[in-house]
């Protein structure tokens, strides 16, 4: 035991300044509104918050600073903030609004080098590299995952763990690991793949893609290894809260704040 | 004089997010005047002093000269309280092993070094560099700024490097990470920390408040 505990991290899937996820579920009133959403998590005992933009014009950039601002004005833990991060002036504007880290995806697929400039630039604290993995079959039978984006409809022909082994030598700061193939299913990570990338950097991973219930949790520390655990639906349609998570992982074992 | 009872400056020399420092220093500073600055002037005219730190320590202390900042923080923490956050905890002393070695403000007798590439815990389990994530400080002095926080209450921590000061009674608090490592030092107005007060939920903030309460002294 290092002493540092395992993360847990609600992330908010924001479109056009409105948690997408979970609109449904909770008090209409405050339903979507990702500061709301943010101040809960944060009261519940959340280590950090993930803010996804999926927003898919980008004429709407300024809603998502915005909405940033208000967070970090508000929510005292790390704030992350991904989604259509294409320049060094995408990362200095979050940064800006109160990001403490922000996602690259698919700039860094269509350039690796920008990861290397935007971790000179502002730091590898500030730098994650968020990749979008799903399983291809091999001739072999050996279990081989490949990036994709695009939400996991162009496929890239890169291996996802040399890419995170890649990603860490140009100065990502962590590794968000997404498992497409689990993404959305509640089945629980892809442990096979979070083991391969966890054991394969030196960075921390954060496992994320189809947790469905507590157990999923404390599998991604325990058995994949990850140094942190992201989930969306399983908080945002209240089913368990953070606390919910911490003492059930706690009670398995795994270090927790 | 200013018009304001207590004068917080926070320090910004252009690298990355001085911002959330400031925010949160605005939220438990009900009659304070939180000003970010990268004038040395705002230094001298301050009542306290915030001094953080993100990023690369040779770009850091680069833009700290440039901004004149060097100068302004040795006159302030002959006077005035001053909290030192991350790489400007590190930016305090002699030197930093980043970068291939820079040449720190020597403040504090000491060095900054590296975590190592092959950390690991006592069960000899491999530890991640950076120190990411929520961590124990253990106080190891009694000092206002730890006044309402227990021991060994987690903050928040980033960083690949850390500092060893050449005279171990400036420690006030320390980490464990593979090895046991200086959270935070004390000297007369000086309190400088390694973790993120900033982003350490209510304990950082507790800190920050501690902060603009103190007088300088012990």
């Amino acid at each position: 035991m290092s002493g540092l505990a395992k993360r847990i991290i609600p992330c908010l899937d924001v479109d056009a300044g409105r948690v997408v996820k979970g609109v449904k579920f909770v008090d209409i009133r405050d339903a979507g509104d990702p500061v709301e959403v943010a101040r809960r998590y944060d009261a519940e005992g959340a280590d950090e918050i993930t803010f996804l933009d999926i927003t898919a014009s980008h004429e709407q950039r300024d809603t998502t600073l915005h909405t940033v601002e208000n967070i970090a004005s508000e929510v005292f833990i790390p704030l992350t903030v991904g989604g259509g991060v294409r320049t060094l002036e995408d990362i200095r504007a979050l940064l800006r609004a109160g990001a403490d880290k922000v996602g690259i995806n698919s700039a860094a697929v269509k350039k690796p080098e920008f990861v290397k400039h935007a971790a000179d630039k502002f730091g590898s604290q500030c730098i994650v590299v968020a990749i979008d993995a799903k399983q291809v079959s091999t001739d072999d039978g050996a279990a081989r995952w490949e990036i994709f984006t695009h939400g996991g409809r162009e496929p890239t022909g890169i291996d996802a763990v040399a890419w995170a082994k890649q990603m860490a030598d140009y100065g990502a700061g962590e590794i968000l690991l997404t498992s497409m193939d689990r993404d959305g299913t509640k089945n629980g990570f892809d442990l096979v793949l979070t083991r391969a990338v966890c054991s394969e950097v030196c960075i921390p991973v954060i496992a994320s893609g189809g947790v469905g219930n507590l157990q999923h949790l404390v599998d991604g520390v325990l058995e994949g290894g990850a140094d942190a655990v992201l989930a969306a639906s399983i908080f945002h349609f209240a089913e368990y809260s953070i606390q919910d998570a911490k003492n059930y992982m706690a009670e398995r074992g795994v270090e927790v704040r | 004089m200013s018009d304001f009872r207590n004068r917080i400056a926070v320090l910004d020399y252009g690298m990355g997010n001085l911002h959330s420092a400031a925010k949160a220093l605005e939220h438990v500073a009900l009659d304070s005047h939180v000003v970010v600055t990268s004038d040395p002037m705002e230094v001298d005219r301050a009542d306290r002093v915030v001094f953080p730190g993100v990023g690369a320590i040779r770009d850091c202390m680069a833009e700290i000269r440039r901004a004149g900042f060097d100068q302004a923080v040795a006159r302030a923490i002959k006077e005035k309280p001053v909290l030192a956050i991350c790489v400007g905890m590190q930016a305090l002393v002699t030197s930093s092993e980043e970068n291939d070695g820079v040449a720190c403000l020597d403040l504090l007798p000491g060095k900054v070094r590296y975590f190592g590439s092959d950390l690991r815990d006592q069960d000899g389990e491999r530890l991640k560099v950076p120190h990411m994530g929520w961590n124990r400080v253990h106080q190891t002095i009694d000092h206002p700024l730890w006044h309402g926080i227990e021991q060994g209450t987690r903050f928040y921590f980033v960083h690949s490097y850390y500092v060893d000061v050449d005279d171990q009674s400036l420690v006030a608090g320390r980490c464990e990470y593979g090895q046991s490592f200086a959270a935070a030092l004390a000297e007369g107005n000086l309190f400088a920390v390694q973790f993120h007060p900033e982003k350490s939920h209510t304990a950082g903030l507790r800190l920050l408040s501690n902060f603009i309460q103190w007088d300088g002294s012990l």
